[in-house]
């Protein structure tokens, strides 16, 4: 397999079951060793977006564009190509630890199954997660592989499951909302630790997350989903200062911040729309402040607008 | 304060650890009469067929023979003895062998879903509403006498009541989130579900078998009692209480009734001992959820 593949390159993907679209045109790509955020609200089609690269889609789904895992396509794979895609390039880490592990196997065996599976011994298979938990921070591993996932906290579980997602050396690893279940002390640690294990394995990351300030903290590159379509794609490091597309500075205005003088929060007006419910055009213009009558026209283009790519007619008035 | 939270801790343990009286008097009798089974040639103070006439329909409590005799004088304790290991040993047949394809069926129409619930379910249903003895009484009409048709027929007849329950948990389970993440982790479909939803149906499994064991031991006596289960001179339970039909009539009810007994308490114990196990593994698997 040549090593300049992409980890994951999503290109014009539509998604629609029967005559409900779900994601129009979204188009994410995630390089190797790159961490990418995919940030949007409930219903906005992120996790949808992620889940199609497991080559997981809705029952009755059709879908055109491409979705490529390390070279592999994934839409026209088969049964027998998705399953080795998952067990050796793609991981998935999901929201709640403590629903993802099977409760009554021990952790040894949720961390050991997948290398069995690929047909490593028993003992070889047992050395690496002893060493990958000893690499998540886990206390004891030995002991930790005869204990069964209620006897560990949330957080801790959750490093248990990235230990498990990181076994099979993946080149991508989907993070859907990873700290969501957990309390907010916990969240940093497991944050902080999804980047340095990613960074150490030099895994492509693709972070699913409703929270636009931790995505743009963590992320190399974030993309903002509204409505099944991508508004925006930034630079991590400039989302902050220069928003382009009014949607993002919208949630970021929304977000109460602890550094700097008090700000009133606005919240975003009206409700978030699933793509099937979007007026024309813009979906975003009816609770867009800067919306015009020519936003109803068409769907806008992505452009590139200083750092950033934005989908939408006057990002100048957003940034000038 | 700091000295209760210690002390009220270990009393905690120690209640989870301690079983329930009725459950330790099932295990107790379950295993007296296993031991009395395996262990008849040894302890039996008599060959359970050898008759004689000069000692027939002796009470209870007589010399040489402590449970009585029947008609022709057959030692009611050895026949007791000997019968335990049949009535013991065919429904568990019975109980595995439904265990197995009620697990089968159950698991492939949760797992499958569509169609092939369909029809499988149907078939369930069919089975379900023919009555078990008459089934079995009619392979063992076609089949002639003997135990392995009449274990058969029941098995079959016992599917369903093991089939529903397991589908409807299966469904229940497969529908959680660490299904999915197995599957993503590129897993098939019949490793994640025999893997890790079997284990997690087993808490109802275990309940449904001891509830299946119960009835098949009185189906099973039912039909050696008909005549047509175990043929004389081997006994089992149901044949007991048969032949003792006419020392009913004679004012001699012990050798009915003390088989009777043991049937009767056999089925109770068992059926404890299968919803305390069910029950324990299933706090368990909850304690679990909720930590």
């Amino acid at each position: 397999m040549p090593e300049d593949h992409d980890a994951l390159a999503i290109a014009d993907l539509s998604l629609a079951v029967g005559a409900t679209p779900l994601l129009a045109d979204v188009t994410v790509r995630v390089g190797r060793g790159e961490t990418v955020g995919l940030v949007g609200e409930s219903g906005s089609g992120k996790s949808l977006t992620a889940r199609t690269a497991l080559g997981m889609r809705p029952r009755g789904a059709r879908a055109t564009g491409s979705v490529t895992v390390a070279g592999v396509d994934v839409l026209t794979a088969g049964r027998r190509t998705l399953r080795d895609l998952r067990r050796t390039r793609v991981s998935m880490v999901f929201q709640d630890p403590r629903a993802s592990i099977n409760p009554v196997r021990r952790v040894g065996d949720y961390l050991t199954e997948g290398l069995r599976a690929r047909g490593v011994p028993a003992r070889e298979a047992t050395e690496r997660a002893l060493d990958l938990l000893g690499q998540v921070g886990i206390r004891d591993p030995r002991g930790a592989l005869r204990r069964f996932p209620h006897e560990f906290s949330g957080g801790m579980l959750q490093r248990v499951v990235i230990a498990g997602a990181l076994s099979t050396e993946p080149d991508l690893l989907l993070a859907d909302e990873p700290t969501t279940a957990l309390d907010v002390t916990t969240q940093a640690e497991v944050v902080g630790l999804l980047r340095t294990m990613q960074r150490a394995h030099g895994t492509g990351m693709l972070f699913v997350t409703h929270d636009l300030d931790l995505a743009a903290a963590l992320c190399d590159r974030v993309y903002v989903m509204y409505a099944g379509r991508i508004v925006e794609e930034a630079a991590g490091s400039s989302l902050f200062a220069a928003p382009a597309h009014p949607y993002t500075r919208a949630l970021l205005e929304a977000s109460p911040s602890v550094h700097g003088d008090r700000v009133a929060i606005k919240a975003v007006r009206g409700r978030p729309r699933a793509l099937a419910e979007a007026p024309s055009g813009c979906a975003f213009r009816d609770r867009c402040p800067l919306a015009g009558d020519d936003c109803a026209e068409t769907v806008p283009a992505p452009r590139a607008h200083g750092t950033s790519r934005v989908a939408c007619l006057r990002p100048e008035q957003v940034t000038p | 304060m700091t000295l209760t939270i210690p002390a009220l801790r270990v009393r905690n343990v120690r209640r989870r650890r301690r079983h329930p009286l009725g459950v330790c008097l099932a295990v107790a009798f379950l295993l007296v009469v296993a031991l009395a089974g395996l262990l008849a040639p040894l302890l039996a103070p008599h060959p359970p067929d050898a008759t004689s006439l000069s000692d027939s329909l002796l009470p209870p409590g007589s010399r040489d023979h402590w449970l009585g005799t029947d008609a022709t004088g057959r030692d009611v304790l050895s026949r007791l003895m000997y019968g335990a290991r049949l009535s013991l040993l065919a429904p568990l047949g019975v109980v595995l062998l439904s265990g197995l394809l009620g697990t089968t069926i159950g698991l492939i129409a949760a797992r499958a879903g569509g169609w092939a619930d369909a029809v499988l379910s149907r078939g369930m249903d069919i089975v379900f509403a023919f009555p078990s003895l008459l089934l079995a009484m009619l392979v063992v009409a076609v089949s002639g006498p003997g135990l392995a048709a009449p274990i058969c027929a029941l098995a079959v007849s016992y599917t369903p009541f093991v089939g529903r329950v397991v589908r409807s948990v299966a469904i229940q389970e497969g529908a959680r989130p660490y299904m999915e993440s197995y599957r993503v982790m590129g897993f098939g479909e019949v490793w994640v579900t025999v893997r890790h939803l079997l284990p997690n149906v087993l808490p109802v499994l275990i309940a449904q078998s001891a509830l299946s064991f119960g009835y098949a031991l009185v189906d099973l006596a039912s039909l050696s009692y008909l005549g047509l289960g175990v043929r004389p001179p081997d006994a089992d339970w149901g044949s007991m209480i048969s032949q003792a039909r006419s020392d009913l009539l004679q004012g001699a009810p012990w050798s009915a009734l003390i088989p009777g007994v043991a049937v009767l308490l056999t089925v109770v114990s068992v059926n404890v001992l299968g919803e305390h196990l069910g029950g324990s593994v299933g706090r368990t698997r909850r304690e679990g959820d909720h930590a």
